[in-house]
């Protein structure tokens, strides 16, 4: 099947290009980051984690945004998503490479990445984390190939696939859970340690996958002879209201225990990123518009109207996946961070080079991305034709 | 034929890549070559000085002015090859002096003593008895040594993830932004202690080097009696007498992370 990625139009191949150019400005600045060192990027001494690991934990959501189309309809079996689950499936193995790849480039010492199994640490969440990303991705893989493969020579997948795929549906929630606990965990951080963090980033990444999905569902319908449905995209619609609902909920219900119980070392980080402190409040702008982005996003998609209007769920779609990356990258890891330990406040500003890097990192997802849907979509046209 | 001189593109292809990757890679590794001169002898000597758990006890009372904090960080930093780097944000520091509020926030009340407001703190890692720095590691790279509950680094094995950094509740460590080499003047290199190549993290080690050969840990040496080392469960030990005697405290002792280091104020 892989030879249908490579049979395209003018505009695929245009598209594809452009995607690779990015790429490679991406790796050329990574190699200079790899001669110099991460002091290339806005990192500090007081915020170590940044734009790198942001984008790594807000894709960890897309890619288990991805079960929302697997679940309802191998459990539930709601037959109109038998149409997309591939497209689920495709795109959180694409969100994986994306995380796995700044993962690499956020390490000050990549060529060693191997002593993590040389020296497995259980005690470690990183470790799981890696177990379960990995695991994750193979499983993605696995499954959306053959049952692809299945559906070109009209044939029902193989039988041992089907325990592989109810795995993977609490597989999609555990490597947002065991990424939220890379957090939550930790002593002295007080705007990560709260037992909602799972929760938390479980409903944005409901929100913002199937957002995602909801958009390449519109696209490819338009550069293609399939259709994926529309259907299928209003329960996708659907699924994305509810979620950001209860990310906001959720957000809300932070906001209380932080304020109401007035304990300073909860409220500095929400006050740092929403008013700012001590005269800081590079962020303040940021996590305003993410607040509004995502109220608009739960008009658009609660109001039936709007979200039965394709055109403008599509701009509502745009909304929530901007809204939850501003909420979820920019300000939970700088937020997290400032203040510092010492209760310190040095703001981190990602430098140009590390949202090059990062670019290309997502450049290289979408052009594994592009591919993959590529592929599904030709298999369609061919199986329909 | 189209097919193979495709494979044939694509192969070349690859290589290509793998070629243009290899580079950065063997540049990285020749760098590790030119530093592996300075060899540190951490092998416990017969002189070696033991204990269960290592503590410290400082006496802020004796540091009136960051003044008379200086001779013991430039002690610290110039045995440990510390370099000193002018851009905040890469800075490196294994022991420093801060304010009370910012050693011990939470802990400053709306007033305070006058002494204890403008007396400056010594701040260092904490070697606590249940790290959670060690906890977060992935690669036990950063381990609690057993035979005397040092906290210590092993900066080949660091993978430079800095899940440690953001796991330490007291800002002990220091990542390496860069080559540190530059930045460590060459009359002051301590060529008995190894310098740290860039993307590994650092921090202070209790002087482990130093007690492996009978000798206290350099900050302590040159504190005139200002700072206290000894073992926590020797009852004793120094330290202990000095808990027994002072009122001490710890930095966010509500963590449960058991910090070694112990304030009289």
């Amino acid at each position: 099947m892989l030879e249908l990625a490579i049979k395209g139009g003018k505009k695929y191949y245009g598209w594809m290009t452009l995607l690779i150019i990015i790429v490679g400005i991406g790796f050329l600045l990574y190699l200079k980051q790899l001669d110099f060192g991460l002091g290339i990027t806005g990192l500090s001494r007081d915020t170590s984690w940044g734009f790198y690991i942001a984008n790594f934990t807000f894709l960890v959501g897309v890619a288990a945004g991805g079960v929302m189309v697997v679940l309802p309809y191998y459990l539930h079996d709601y037959k109109a998503f038998g149409k997309v689950t591939i497209l689920g499936e495709f795109l959180a193995i694409s969100s994986v490479l994306m995380c796995v790849t700044f993962i690499l480039v956020d390490l000050g010492q990549p060529m060693r990445i191997f002593n993590v199994f040389l020296y497995p640490t259980p005690n470690s969440v990183l470790f799981w984390d890696t177990i379960v990303l990995n695991g994750y991705l193979f499983l993605n893989i696995i499954i959306g190939w053959n049952v692809l493969e299945a559906e070109r020579n009209g044939v029902h997948y193989q039988k041992w696939l089907k325990p592989l795929i109810y795995i993977s549906i609490p597989w999609a929630v555990s490597i947002h859970t065991v990424t939220a606990y890379l957090y939550c965990g930790l002593p002295g951080r007080g705007f990560w340690m709260t037992a909602i963090l799972a929760p938390r980033f479980l409903s944005s990444a409901f929100a913002a996958g199937p957002a995602l999905l909801i958009l390449c569902c519109l696209i490819i319908r338009r550069v293609s002879n399939f259709d994926p449905g529309r259907e299928q995209i209003q329960s996708l619609a659907k699924i994305v209201a509810y979620a950001i609902c209860v990310n906001v909920f959720f957000f809300l219900c932070e906001v209380f225990v932080a304020f109401y119980s007035q304990i300073p070392e909860h409220m500095d980080h929400i006050k740092y990123l929403f008013v700012g402190l001590h005269g800081h409040g590079a962020y303040v702008p940021w996590m305003w518009a993410s607040m509004i982005l995502m109220v608009i996003g739960i008009i658009l998609t609660v109001n039936p109207i709007t979200r039965k209007n394709e055109g403008v769920l599509a701009v509502a779609c745009v909304v929530i996946f901007l809204g939850t990356w501003i909420d979820k990258g920019l300000g939970m890891i700088a937020g997290g961070f400032t203040p510092s330990p010492l209760h310190e406040i040095n703001e981190y500003i990602p430098s140009l080079p590390e949202i090059g890097i990062a670019l290309g990192v997502w450049a290289l997802g979408f052009l594994v991305l592009t591919a993959l849907f590529k592929i599904a979509v030709s298999v369609k046209e061919e199986v329909r034709a | 034929m189209m097919d193979s001189s495709r494979r044939r593109i694509l192969q070349l292809l690859g290589v290509s890549a793998l070629a243009l990757t290899t580079r950065p890679v063997f540049n990285a590794f020749a760098i590790e070559e030119q530093a592996a001169q300075a060899q540190a002898a951490f092998k416990a000597g017969e002189k070696a000085l033991k204990a269960k758990q290592w503590a410290l006890v400082i006496d802020t009372h004796k540091f009136e002015s960051e003044a008379d904090l200086e001779p013991l960080i430039e002690a610290c930093h110039r045995i440990h090859n510390v370099p000193q780097l002018q851009n905040k944000r890469h800075e490196i520091k294994w022991i420093w002096g801060t304010h009370y509020h910012n050693a011990f926030p939470g802990k400053a009340a709306r007033f305070l003593a006058e002494a204890v407001e403008h007396r400056p703190f010594l701040v260092l890692c904490n070697h606590c008895e249940n790290p959670p720095c060690v906890r977060a590691c992935p690669t036990k790279a950063t381990f609690k040594r057993e035979s005397d509950g040092i906290v210590l680094m092993d900066f080949h094995r660091c993978i430079g993830c800095r899940f440690c950094m953001a796991a330490c509740p007291f800002g002990a460590r220091s990542f390496n932004y860069r080559d540190p080499r530059p930045f460590i003047a060459e009359a002051k290199l301590n060529k008995e202690f190894p310098t740290r190549m860039k993307g590994v993290v650092e921090k202070c080690n209790f002087c482990a080097e130093r007690l492996a050969v009978g000798q206290m840990p350099a900050c302590v040496e040159v504190s005139n009696g200002a700072m206290v080392f000894g073992d926590l469960y020797d009852a004793a030990s120094e330290v202990r007498k000095l808990i027994k005697t002072n009122y001490t405290i710890r930095r966010k002792q509500t963590l449960g992370t058991e910090p070694s280091v112990y304030y009289i104020v």
